[in-house]
C-alpha cells in the first residue's frame, strides 16, 4: 500500500466499518484513480461544499448511475489512450441493488472495465436506515418496523449471471484479503464486482467496538461468505473450521431483536444449504456460464 | 458536397464533422436513427469515436457526463421520456458546466403516449441551465451541431447546448444537406479545451459533491453569467460560421417584420410553413412578418423586443401544451414586451401538439381569430387554436351542475 488517500477526522459515524473498507481500497488502488461516489454514506469522502477529504478525482454521481458515470469516464480515458488509470466505483447496498442496478447491469453487460465496490450495510442508513433489497430476513429498519419478510438479493449471483470476469466478497475483519481482491479487480481486463459486508453500528444497532469482531462473526457463522469467482470458477477464500449457529450473529445487533424462531430457522436453513452446495462441489464451482 | 440526407442523418454528420470522442445513446422514436448512424460510422471508423450502448436514457446523459468530465467532446442524443429520464442528470451536466451537446427529435411527453413532434420534451427542461437551438430544416440539423459546440465550449461559456429538431418534420424528412469539408469544421471547431473540471490524476479535484446553503448560490450564480455570456459568443461564433460556410445564422431571425403590422413568432419546422403565409400575404397587400427563434435559451429578450416593438399586433405560435398557464413561448415573449408602450397586442395559440400538422390553414386562423376578436388578445390563458372539438367541451363544461358552494379564487389578506 501507499499513502493513505482519505484525511482523518471525517464525520462518518463512530465506529463506521465503511471508512475502512475505503481506506483499504484507495489505498490499494493508488494514485492514478478516478473515483465515482453516489449519495449515501460515501457521499462524505467525496466532500461537503468547499472541502474533500479525498486525495483523489473524485465525482459525486446521482444514485442510480453509478456504473454509466464510471463507464463514461473509462469511455473517455480510452478515447484519449489513457489506459493507465483505474475508474472505481464505490456505492452503497442501495444505490447498487435496488436503484443502480440498471446501470450496473448494463455496464457489466457491456463488458466496460469499471472496479464496482459496493459496501453493504444492509439498508439505506444516510437517509436513516429504511430497508433495501440488501436487508436480510428479519431486519428492523425504519421501513420494516416489523422485520423485513423477504430474503435479501443475492448480488454476487447476480454478477455471475452477467459473465462478469471477477466477481468477489469480501469483509472489514479480512482486509489484506480485500487488498487482494480489490488488486486483482483492478487488474481485470473488463468490469470487476467487490462486495463488501459492511456492518453498521448506528442501523444495526450495536455497539461501535463491535464492527470488526460482528464481521467475523458473520464469516464464522457462514452468512458471510468470503470467495472470489475468476471467469465463472467459484473458490471460497475463507473457510471456517466449525460454523458457529447463526443466532451467534443475530444476537449481537439490535435489529434482530424482534426475530422469530421460524425465521431464524430459515435463515440457518439458507446458510446450511449454501454451505452443503459449497462443500458437494469440492469448494471449487464452475458457474454454468463459464 | 451536396447529399439528400433526413435531418438525424444530417445531426450525426453533424457529430462526425466536430470529431466527438465518446457517443452513448438509447433507441427512442424518432431519434433512433441518430444512434444507428453514429453507431455505424464508429463501426466503420469513419468517426473515431467510443460508442456506448447504454441501457437507458438515464445512463445515456450519465455516460456522457462521466466522458466529458475525462476532457473529451461528448455527444448524445434522445427524445420525449427519454430526455424526461434524463432530466436528473440534464442539471448535473449544466451545473458541472460541461459542454456536452445533446441533439433532441422533438417529440410530445407522454400522457397520452404520442410519437409525434412538439416541444413539451425540450421545454420541461428549458431552466436547466442548456443553451437551446431550434432547427427549422436539415442543413440547420447538421450545422447546429459543430456551432453549438463552438459555442458550449467557448472559454466564457463551457455550457451544454441542445441541438432540437422536430420528430419526424426534421427527423425523417429528406433534404438537400450540404455537407461541410472537415478541414473547414476543423479549423471552425478546434480540440475541447482544457474546460473548468476536469477528473485527472495528476490533479485531483472533487466535483459535484454535497454543497451546503452557504455555497450553492455561488455555485449557481457563475451559471447564470456564463449563460449571459452565450448571446455575444454565440454572435461572434455565427459570424465566423457564416465567414467559413457561407451560411448567415443568428439567435433571432426577423423575416419582413421591419414594417410588419401583425408579426408572427415561431420555433423549430412550422416557420417554413409560416414563411409562405407571410409571403402570400403580402402580396396581398397585408402588412405582416415572421419572428423566428433559433435561440430560446439563453432567451433573446432585447432583439425580441427590437423586433417587435413597432407591430400591433403579435401572434405568438406554442408546440407545446399549455396547462394551467400560457405556452412558454407566449410568456416570454410577453416578458420582452413588458413595459414598451404602447404595447402590442399579444395572442398565443397552442398548435401541433403530439404530431399534428401545422398547415397554412391553421396559421390563418390564429391570426384571423386574434386580429378579428378580443377573445383571445389580452386573455392570458391557453388557446388550441387547432382543436376542433373545443366547443364540445366547452358545453360539457357548461352543463355540469353548479357546486353548492365555491371558494372565492383570490382573498385579500389585510394583515397576518
Amino acid at each position: 500500500m501507499k499513502k493513505g488517500f482519505l484525511a482523518h477526522g471525517m464525520t462518518t459515524c463512530a465506529g463506521c466499518t465503511m471508512e475502512l473498507i475505503a481506506r483499504t481500497v484507495f489505498d490499494t488502488l493508488g494514485e492514478k484513480t478516478i473515483v465515482v461516489i453516489p449519495p449515501g454514506c460515501a457521499a462524505i469522502l467525496a466532500g461537503y461544499s468547499l472541502e474533500t477529504p479525498l486525495e483523489l478525482p473524485v465525482v459525486m454521481s446521482n444514485l442510480e448511475a453509478t456504473a454509466a458515470f464510471a463507464a463514461g469516464i473509462r469511455a473517455g480515458l480510452e478515447a484519449q489512450g489513457k489506459n493507465d488509470v483505474n475508474v472505481l466505483g464505490f456505492a452503497g447496498d442501495g444505490g447498487t441493488a435496488d436503484i443502480g442496478l440498471q446501470s450496473l447491469s448494463g455496464a457489466v453487460e457491456r463488458g466496460d472495465r469499471i472496479l464496482y465496490v459496493c459496501y453493504d450495510n444492509e439498508a439505506y442508513m444516510n437517509t436513516g436506515i429504511q430497508g433495501s433489497g440488501s436487508t436480510p430476513l428479519g431486519a428492523w429498519t425504519t421501513t420494516t418496523p416489523g422485520g423485513k419478510a423477504s430474503r435479501r438479493k443475492d448480488l454476487g449471483l447476480i454478477m455471475d449471471a452477467h459473465g462478469i470476469p471477477y466477481v468477489a466478497t469480501a469483509s472489514p475483519a479480512y482486509l489484506e484479503d480485500l487488498a487482494k481482491k480489490v488488486a486483482k479487480a483492478a487488474a481485470t481486463p473488463g468490469p470487476s464486482f467487490i462486495h463488501v459486508h459492511t456492518p453498521c453500528p448506528t442501523g444495526w444497532r450495536f455497539p461501535t467496538a463491535k464492527g470488526i469482531e460482528i464481521a467475523r462473526l458473520a464469516v464464522r457463522t457462514g452468512m458471510w461468505v468470503i470467495y472470489e469467482r475468476v471467469n465463472g470458477v467459484l473458490e471460497v477464500n475463507i473457510k471456517p473450521a466449525k460454523r458457529l449457529p447463526v443466532t451467534e450473529y443475530l444476537k449481537t445487533q439490535g435489529r434482530f431483536a424482534g426475530i422469530g424462531e421460524e425465521q431464524v430457522a430459515a435463515m440457518q436453513a439458507d446458510v446450511d444449504r449454501t454451505w452443503s452446495q459449497l462443500a458437494a462441489s469440492g469448494e471449487v464451482l464452475q458457474s454454468a456460464g463459464a | 458536397m451536396r447529399q439528400v440526407m433526413d435531418g438525424n442523418t444530417a445531426v450525426a454528420y453533424g457529430a462526425r464533422l466536430s470529431r466527438v470522442q465518446v457517443v452513448a445513446a438509447y433507441p427512442i422514436t424518432p431519434q433512433s436513427t441518430i444512434a444507428e448512424v453514429l453507431a455505424s460510422f464508429c463501426d466503420e471508423g469513419s468517426l473515431n469515436a467510443r460508442y456506448l450502448r447504454v441501457e437507458s436514457e438515464h445512463s445515456a446523459m450519465s455516460a456522457t457526463v462521466g466522458a466529458s468530465y475525462t476532457g473529451v467532446r461528448a455527444f448524445t442524443a434522445t427524445a420525449s421520456v427519454g430526455l424526461a429520464l434524463m432530466m436528473e442528470v440534464i442539471g448535473v451536466a449544466a451545473g458541472s458546466r460541461l459542454p456536452i451537446v445533446m441533439a433532441v427529435a422533438n417529440r410530445a411527453l407522454c400522457s397520452p403516449w404520442s410519437l409525434w413532434c412538439d416541444h413539451s420534451d425540450t421545454m420541461a427542461m428549458r431552466d436547466q441551465g442548456w443553451i437551446q437551438m431550434y432547427a427549422e430544416n436539415c442543413q440547420e440539423a447538421l450545422d447546429f451541431v459543430p456551432l453549438a459546440y463552438r459555442i458550449a465550449e467557448d472559454p466564457l461559456v463551457q455550457l451544454p447546448a441542445v441541438v432540437a429538431i422536430d420528430g419526424f418534420f426534421l427527423s425523417h424528412m429528406s433534404d438537400t444537406v450540404e455537407i461541410p469539408e472537415q478541414e473547414k469544421v476543423d479549423s471552425f471547431l478546434p480540440p475541447r479545451g482544457p474546460g473548468l473540471m476536469r477528473m485527472d490524476p495528476a490533479a485531483p479535484v472533487a466535483a459535484n459533491v454535497l454543497t451546503g446553503p452557504p455555497f450553492f448560490t455561488e455555485a449557481k450564480y457563475p451559471m447564470a453569467e456564463a449563460m449571459e455570456r452565450v448571446p455575444g459568443v454565440a454572435g461572434r461564433a455565427m459570424a465566423e460560421f457564416g465567414r467559413v460556410f457561407g451560411r448567415q445564422y443568428a439567435q433571432v431571425v426577423a423575416y419582413r417584420c421591419e414594417d410588419a403590422d401583425t408579426a408572427l413568432v415561431a420555433m423549430g419546422s412550422v416557420c417554413g410553413t409560416v414563411h409562405h403565409v407571410v409571403d402570400k400575404l403580402r402580396s396581398q397587400g397585408r402588412k405582416v412578418g415572421l419572428l423566428r427563434l433559433v435561440m430560446f435559451r439563453p432567451f433573446p429578450y432585447d432583439e425580441v423586443r427590437a423586433a417587435l416593438v413597432r407591430a400591433k399586433n403579435v401572434i405568438v405560435l406554442d408546440r407545446t401544451p399549455a396547462v394551467g398557464t400560457v405556452g412558454p413561448l407566449q410568456a416570454e415573449v410577453r416578458t420582452a414586451l413588458y413595459g414598451t408602450n404602447p404595447p402590442p397586442e399579444v395572442s398565443g395559440f397552442v398548435a401541433g401538439i403530439g404530431g399534428r400538422d401545422i398547415p397554412e390553414a391553421t396559421v390563418l386562423r390564429a391570426m384571423e381569430e386574434a386580429l378579428a376578436a378580443a377573445s383571445a388578445i389580452g386573455r392570458a390563458g391557453p388557446a388550441f387554436v387547432d382543436a376542433p372539438a373545443l366547443e364540445n367541451w366547452v358545453d360539457v363544461i357548461r352543463s355540469a351542475p353548479a357546486a353548492t358552494a365555491v371558494a372565492p379564487a383570490v382573498v385579500e389578506v389585510k394583515s397576518r
